[in-house]
């Protein structure tokens, strides 16, 4: 009996001295991003995106597997404005907390023109109005990161989690 | 943390009635007893009379197992099985349960074997579930081993009857079924065959949830127009659906088990929804508009009148076209306050890449995230909090009053009153 799945694991291709000094870059990046859906800010989530960005939230098996679709799926900012406006002011769900735990934060690659490749594990703790705060998710963003003037903005990030079946649904983004 | 995000938890005995305390209310066709949905005698008997009883049940899409060896995991109830295609082509399903000591032998979700071995004693079995091999069966040294008499041909896996439609596969313990298409009947197959027609399918992938509610809720929203024109603000606004459209709400003539809720979008992207209509919709939002709408876009690629179809196949099987994004959705129930959602989303395997990409962005509507899927998933929720934690016990459904069965309007339950017709008659419960 045989899995037939592809390996997610990218090679370092960048030498650690600078790996070191982009790797603080992204995590205070993923502070920024965290801190901001952690505290319901939604619709200011798609300012961490290029115009063209891509976002796509999908289970690791879909990823093995090689298979494009997204739990949420994203083509561009204005895809992910409608989302954070939807869920900000139309969608019904019941009111809950979420908390971004992210660590191990890999820098794997860095282009001549600036684009950087990166990845780091998130878990996702979710509190409901009546419960425990629960681990709802864990998993692993694959990144790339572009610069523009001073900022670091996401070009693409894939959101892959592990957790496989997830508990009713996910409302917020990763 | 599943099912039990709630602090109180617990199911009040009266909730969870014995059988010979089920008794349906007086008004049996507009009434529905807490306890369906909350007592675990209920839903073992439903596990017996239903998924083990005259019923086809969904367990995989042929082209997930296209070549020979290609296996999934899957279920029928809340029993796991194996679905594999066999050296001839065929395809078997069998229970994950090896026949020496119990163990679930199989543990990839899907993959590619020669044959099933046990790890824990090694049996092994062939891909139609026979017993090839039982480890030094003669013993060793002429001690141990098994009993001359001890046949592997009495000692196969549990094996289930297998029927397909247009690559989809059913499985069923019932050994005298009707075939798939009297099963469904021609009203049900018609829109079946819309999205199923034979085609080669291509697997985009899948979404898994739990949904903290019981299965039947699952049949039920699906069987209620009413909600979808109130609950989904998305719906409504952008036309998709809205209480004026042509739309209707078909069940199955024989049995009323099985619906088909179809609705046609109107050709502008947003709903144009007359002020009296207005007044009715609270989560109707006036001049919302998308920044990118796109995956509002229908490309007419079927034959038929309506844009959407979503099909609820007893007893675990909802089929999903909402305009371009297809799939098919299984019921697993996990007790009765519980269900796994497994969602396998796909497209045609001859869909250009710009088509394969509209149906992903369209998906967006649907699954564990979806603007649709979230809502549901909430709304069920809070129904099975709600009828397993109050002290009153019966829900209404007395919309469209009298109609059993097809309705015409949106703003009626009469489907949901022909299923659970059907679903007293399967499990011998008598109106009070």
């Amino acid at each position: 009996m045989k899995a037939k799945t592809l390996s997610l694991y990218r090679d370092r291709r960048i030498d650690a001295a600078r790996a070191r000094e982009l790797r603080a870059d992204i995590e205070e990046f993923n502070a920024d991003y965290c801190a901001v859906l952690d505290t319901g800010d939604i619709e200011a989530w798609p300012e961490y995106f290029t115009e063209d960005g891509i976002y796509r939230v999908t289970a690791r098996e879909n990823a093995e597997l090689g298979m494009p679709v997204g739990l949420v799926y994203a083509e561009g900012r204005n895809m992910m404005h409608d989302r954070a406006v939807a869920i900000a002011r139309t969608q019904m769900f019941a009111p809950r907390y979420m908390l971004h735990l992210v660590s191990n934060t890999r820098v794997t690659a860095e282009t001549e023109a600036g684009e950087i490749e990166a990845q780091a594990n998130f878990v996702l703790l979710q509190t409901l109005v009546e419960g425990p705060s629960t681990i709802h998710m864990a998993g692993t963003f694959y990144d790339r990161f572009v610069r523009v003037g001073e900022r670091l903005l996401l070009k693409e990030r894939q959101a892959i989690y592990d957790s496989t079946v997830i508990a009713n649904d996910l409302v917020y983004p990763l | 943390m599943y099912s039990t995000h709630a602090i109180i938890d617990r199911t009040p005995r009266a909730k969870d009635a014995e059988l010979a305390a089920c008794r349906w209310p007086e008004d049996a066709l507009h009434t529905i007893p807490d306890w369906v949905y909350t007592s675990e005698a209920v839903y073992d008997q439903e596990m017996e009379k239903i998924f083990r009883g005259r019923s086809w049940s969904y367990v995989a899409l042929e082209a997930e197992i296209p070549e020979v060896g290609d296996f999934k995991r899957s279920y029928v109830g809340a029993t796991p099985v194996v679905v594999v295609r066999a050296q001839d082509g065929t395809i078997s399903v069998f229970e994950n349960r090896c026949a020496h000591r119990g163990a679930e032998f199989c543990r990839h979700g899907q993959g590619n074997a020669t044959e099933f071995v046990c790890p824990y004693h090694q049996w092994s079995y062939d891909l139609k579930g026979n017993l090839q091999g039982v480890p030094f069966k003669r013993g060793v040294n002429r001690q141990g081993g098994m009993p001359k008499d001890f046949r592997n041909e009495d000692h196969g896996l549990r094996k289930l009857h297998v029927a397909t439609r247009h690559g989809v596969v059913f499985a069923s313990y019932c050994a005298d079924m009707e075939s798939l298409e009297d099963y469904m009947t021609p009203e049900i197959l018609k829109d079946f065959d819309v999205v199923f027609p034979g085609k080669r399918l291509k697997v985009l992938g899948y979404y898994k949830n739990e949904l903290p509610c019981n299965w039947k809720m699952y049949h039920e929203n699906l069987k209620d127009p009413y909600h979808a024109t109130l609950l989904h603000s998305f719906l409504v606004v952008f036309g998709l659906l809205v209480a004026g459209n042509d739309a209707a709400m078909i069940a199955d003539p024989v049995h009323g088990r099985h619906g088909t809720m179809a609705s046609a979008k109107k050709e502008d992207k947003y709903a144009a929804v007359s002020e009296e209509n207005k007044k009715e919709m609270r989560s109707y939002h006036d001049g919302m508009r998308l920044r990118d709408d796109r995956f509002l876009e229908f490309v007419k690629e079927f034959d038929s009148p309506w844009s959407v179809t979503m099909q609820t196949i007893w007893p675990n099987l909802i089929v999903q076209r909402e305009m371009n994004t297809l799939g098919v959705r299984q019921i697993v129930p996990n007790g009765p306050n519980s269900m796994l959602m497994q969602w396998t989303m796909f497209g045609y395997e001859d869909d250009t890449e710009e088509m394969t990409q509209h149906r992903l962005r369209q998906g967006n509507l649907m699954g564990p995230s979806g603007f649709l899927g979230l809502e549901d998933n909430e709304a069920m929720k809070f129904v099975q909090e709600g009828v397993r934690r109050s002290s009153t016990d019966t829900n209404i459904i007395k919309l469209d009053s009298g109609n059993v069965g097809t309705s015409s309007s949106l703003i009626s339950e009469s489907a949901i009153r022909a299923m659970y017709s059907y679903y007293r008659e399967v499990m011998g419960f008598q109106a009070a």
